[in-house]
């Protein structure tokens, strides 16, 4: 059983990161942006590119760091590929959401988040193929922690983990103490207060989209380094992450976080119980659950 | 010539199922401003439940109760109003966006259950055991699929009738003020969560008929057709349609079938063959580039909404 | 002649675009004066001071900042324009500790973040001792203390508040109207929203009163003071304007 539970806490960890974007945006935008999860897509594919160029022209750092399956080459990439997917991030919010949003309807927006995901995804399909890749053809071994109870992680797992908690670390700093942070915080609780406070709301907006953007890429990755990169990363993170959302409360990175690693640890752990063809259903079931029993989830706040 | 007439009458067939159902979605969607992000499910409950009570006794898997055919669609039709009746009750209130992620997962966790339930639903080999009603009569498949194809269209017309009578009723006015403010509603005392309620399970039950009926044609259902790309299809048809106009709904079904078709075909007669297996891939890139474009260009669709004259008499009233 | 540092024209403005609140206002104010705008419930005032701030959109008309239109700025530019804004209600940010609230007002101020910073902890006390407290923790009084020192932190040359002693002890209330005139002595010119009329009115040197949407009445304040019709107006007689 602490398998699956140290298992949940490794996938709740990716989750989080994808979620801390996700419930930014839904807080200050209003809208549920179903394309977010493709994000972590591009981020992998991106950082897939960025290695294999780097390995071609820069050999060097393409030594693996330690006991890991990651090479310098691939950290790097993961730089990059945040940078990349942050810039997409806010590209796409000014082509198309931008466009529907000042046209008033909210639930437009919703629709063609549904759309933009259609066509990331299959457009990603489209130029990297429908087989899927992975960063290192080196076969990596789990590692045994303890005999009895059993208990197996791979490095790079840990590696993601740890990393995750890094960035989350950067950004509560981020947030808690620097003016930059205060004024993300002050638009999440008050927009037109903010504006009046000198804060420029679409300067903000572009920020939250590539900040969002930048960790949903290192989800991507460590999603990617730790099972496979394919162009259904987006299709088969949608619902979990939106499940962390759901669970921590729509506007609070916090809760964000935490209900990341609740979503993971809950839907590894269902594995106990339920056969594993099921277990694409276990967010939902706990998107039902909060709805009806605790819908602010718990840091949110009420809104109209 | 023949060949040509088979598969007009082919195309047309699913073009009008497919436009049943984007009726149901419409009577949600378009008058009463629900989201609907798990159409695939209610088509599918449809299917299912069909083929379930009208199919003969398969080993390993209930059902079969060889059922006469009209009450096996009926039938169908029944469970798919019962799980929108949970569903609804569930997840009416929500927030719309809060609504949208439920009704989405609704179809996931149905796609899922209907694979992994074996005993149930047949899993991934899907539901057999189904003989078109009548096939055997008629003898000749050309002729059948004619005879069919004037069924559907008369279910088709007898749901756009429903359905626009619908709308100019008292029932009709109801929805509208809902949608528009609900507040104002609810201080003339109805009860606007009861009727958003009735207009989601009809708008259900519809969708519930077109699965019935496509799963008649095909005489089988299998988890492929269930997938989230389904709900996809129905909204942009909508979408390019018209929400809150039937006629628009109809003829935005037959629109992007119609690209669907075309697209597949032309893809398959100009690609080299090793790119061929993409031909989803680009259908589904069509089908998102449609529905962005029409949302940043033409939200409301190729025919918007008609203001509704519920009310006959002198217009504007007083003057 | 009198030094008028802002000067509303003609001002058509609302919420929803064809339902304009205003409609043809006129306002000027003076360099180191205190202007109130009065007027009954639904008048207009808090719009007026949200079109000036930026809030609201204009339909027609100009906001004279000096010889330049400054209608339709967003409000983020206000700062840069030297006027601050100080909102009725939800004037401050409840989640940021006082000293975050302070620090985010000031972060374009570089290197004079610091010696405003303590200017303001100087003038309002209570603040420093508070810092670290979060801004929703403080009582009606020490928020409203909050919300005019962060618009202090910008140095403004011209402040508008919208009823700036809502909901405030009689003591607290004179305190923060007592603060305004002495703002003035340093060349700071402040145009104010009350609805306690008799003490806007003893304080302030110029009045206007608006009434569904427009001007009715404007002069010193202590002529209006005295004014039977400014009783008129707000007992629901004599209007100008609309039937």
């Amino acid at each position: 059983m602490i398998q699956y539970l140290v298992d949940g806490v490794l996938v709740g960890s990716i989750l989080s990161l994808g979620a801390i974007g996700l419930t930014m945006v839904m807080h200050m935008l209003r809208f549920a942006n179903f394309s977010h999860a493709e994000l972590l897509s591009i981020g992998a594919y991106s950082a897939l590119v960025f290695d294999g160029v780097f390995s071609a022209v820069l050999p060097q750092i393409s030594a693996s760091i330690g006991p890991l399956s990651l090479t310098w080459a691939l950290l790097l990439s993961i730089v990059l590929a945040m940078a990349m997917t942050g810039l997409s991030a806010v590209i796409i919010d000014w082509l198309i959401f931008k466009r529907i949003r000042d046209k008033g309807d909210a639930l437009s927006m919703v629709f063609a988040s549904f759309g933009v995901a259609l066509i990331i995804r299959n457009v990603i399909a489209l130029i990297f193929g429908l087989k899927t890749h992975l960063y290192t053809q080196d076969i990596v071994f789990a590692v045994v922690i303890s005999r009895d109870p059993l208990l197996m992680v791979k490095p790079d797992q840990v590696f993601g983990l740890f990393a995750a908690l890094v960035i989350m670390l950067v950004l509560h700093y981020l947030l808690s103490r620097t003016t930059f942070g205060y004024a993300l915080r002050a638009v999440a609780e008050n927009p037109s207060l903010a504006q009046v406070s000198g804060i420029r709301l679409s300067r903000v907006v572009a920020i939250t989209w590539i900040i969002g953007g930048a960790l949903a890429a290192a989800a991507g990755v460590f999603y990617g380094l730790n099972n496979q990169i394919s162009p259904v990363i987006g299709k088969d993170l949608v619902l979990p992450i939106f499940a962390a959302t759901i669970v921590g409360g729509i506007g609070s990175v916090y809760g964000a976080v935490l209900g990341g690693f609740i979503v993971g640890i809950a839907a590894s752990m269902a594995l106990l119980i339920l056969p594993s063809g099921y277990s694409p259903a276990v967010p939902f079931l706990i998107i039902m659950a909060v709805l009806l029993i605790r819908p602010n989830g718990l840091f949110g706040e009420a809104r109209t | 010539m023949i060949g040509v007439i088979s598969y007009l009458v082919f195309f047309s067939t699913i073009a009008s199922i497919l436009a049943i159902a984007v009726l149901g979605l419409n009577l949600q969607w378009g008058n009463t401003g629900l989201f609907n992000g798990g159409v695939a499910a209610f088509f599918g409950a449809g299917a299912y439940g069909m083929i379930l009570l009208g199919g003969s006794a398969q080993p390993d898997r209930i059902g079969g109760f060889d059922l006469f055919y009209p009450l096996a669609l009926i039938g169908g039709m029944l469970i798919t109003g019962v799980l929108a009746c949970v569903v609804g009750m569930l997840t009416l209130r929500l927030r719309h966006d809060y609504l949208a992620i439920a009704t989405f997962g609704v179809a996931v966790a149905f796609e899922n259950v209907v694979r992994n339930a074996e005993g149930l639903t047949g899993g991934a080999k899907g539901m057999r055991g189904f003989v078109r009603p009548f096939e055997a009569a008629v003898g000749n498949p050309f002729w059948f699929n004619i005879l069919y194809f004037i069924f559907v269209v008369a279910a088709l017309v007898a749901v756009y009738l429903f359905l626009e009578k619908l709308i100019r009723s008292p029932f009709g006015r109801l929805l509208r003020a809902i949608r528009e403010d609900e507040t104002a509603a609810q201080s003339l005392g109805k009860n606007p969560s009861r009727i958003r309620l009735t207009a989601f399970v009809t708008g259900s039950i519809i969708m519930g008929l077109a699965g019935g009926l496509y799963g008649t044609f095909y005489a089988f259902v299998s988890p492929q057709d269930v997938l989230p790309s389904l709900t996809f299809q129905i909204w942009a048809m909508l979408i390019v349609g018209g929400a809150g106009n039937n006629r628009g709904a109809i003829a935005g079904a037959f629109l992007i079938w119609a690209a669907w078709t075309a697209s597949g075909w032309v893809l398959s007669r100009v690609a080299p063959v090793d790119v061929q297996i993409y031909l989803g891939t680009l259908q589904f890139i069509l089908i998102g580039t449609i529905i962005v474009g029409m949302l940043m260009w033409r939200p409301q669709g190729l025919m918007p909404e008609k203001l509704v004259l519920s009310q006959s008499g002198d217009y504007p009233p007083g003057e | 002649m009198p030094d008028i540092v802002l000067r509303v024209e003609n001002i058509v403005a609302g919420y929803v675009k064809d339902f304009p609140i205003l409609w043809d206002v006129n306002l000027s104010l003076e360099k180191a004066t205190i202007t109130v705008i009065i007027g009954p419930n639904g008048a207009g005032k808090s719009t007026l001071i949200k079109v000036i701030a930026g809030i609201v959109k204009i339909t027609s008309g100009s906001v004279w900042l000096g010889d330049k239109d400054i209608a339709g700025i967003r409000p983020d530019q206000m700062a840069e324009h030297g006027i601050a804004y100080v909102p009725q209600t939800d004037n401050i940010f409840r989640t940021l500790t006082i000293r975050q609230n302070l620090d985010l007002v000031l972060r374009n101020a570089g290197d004079k973040a610091g010696p405003r910073l303590d200017k303001l902890f100087t003038q309002f006390p209570p603040l420093a001792s508070k810092q670290r407290e979060k801004a929703g923790s403080l009582s009606g009084g020490q928020r409203q203390m909050l919300a005019v020192a962060m618009a202090l932190a910008v140095e403004p040359s011209i402040i508008l508040m919208d009823e700036p002693s809502a909901g405030l002890s009689p003591k607290a209330a004179e305190e923060v109207l007592g603060l305004a005139r002495a703002l003035t002595t340093t060349g700071v010119s402040i145009l104010l929203v009350e609805q306690n009329v008799k003490q806007a009115l003893r304080l302030a040197d110029h009045c206007y009163i608006l009434a569904e949407g427009r001007n009715q009445l404007d002069g010193s304040a202590a002529d209006l003071l005295n004014d039977p019709v400014v009783g008129e107006i707000y007992l629901g007689g004599r209007r100008v304007g609309a039937a």
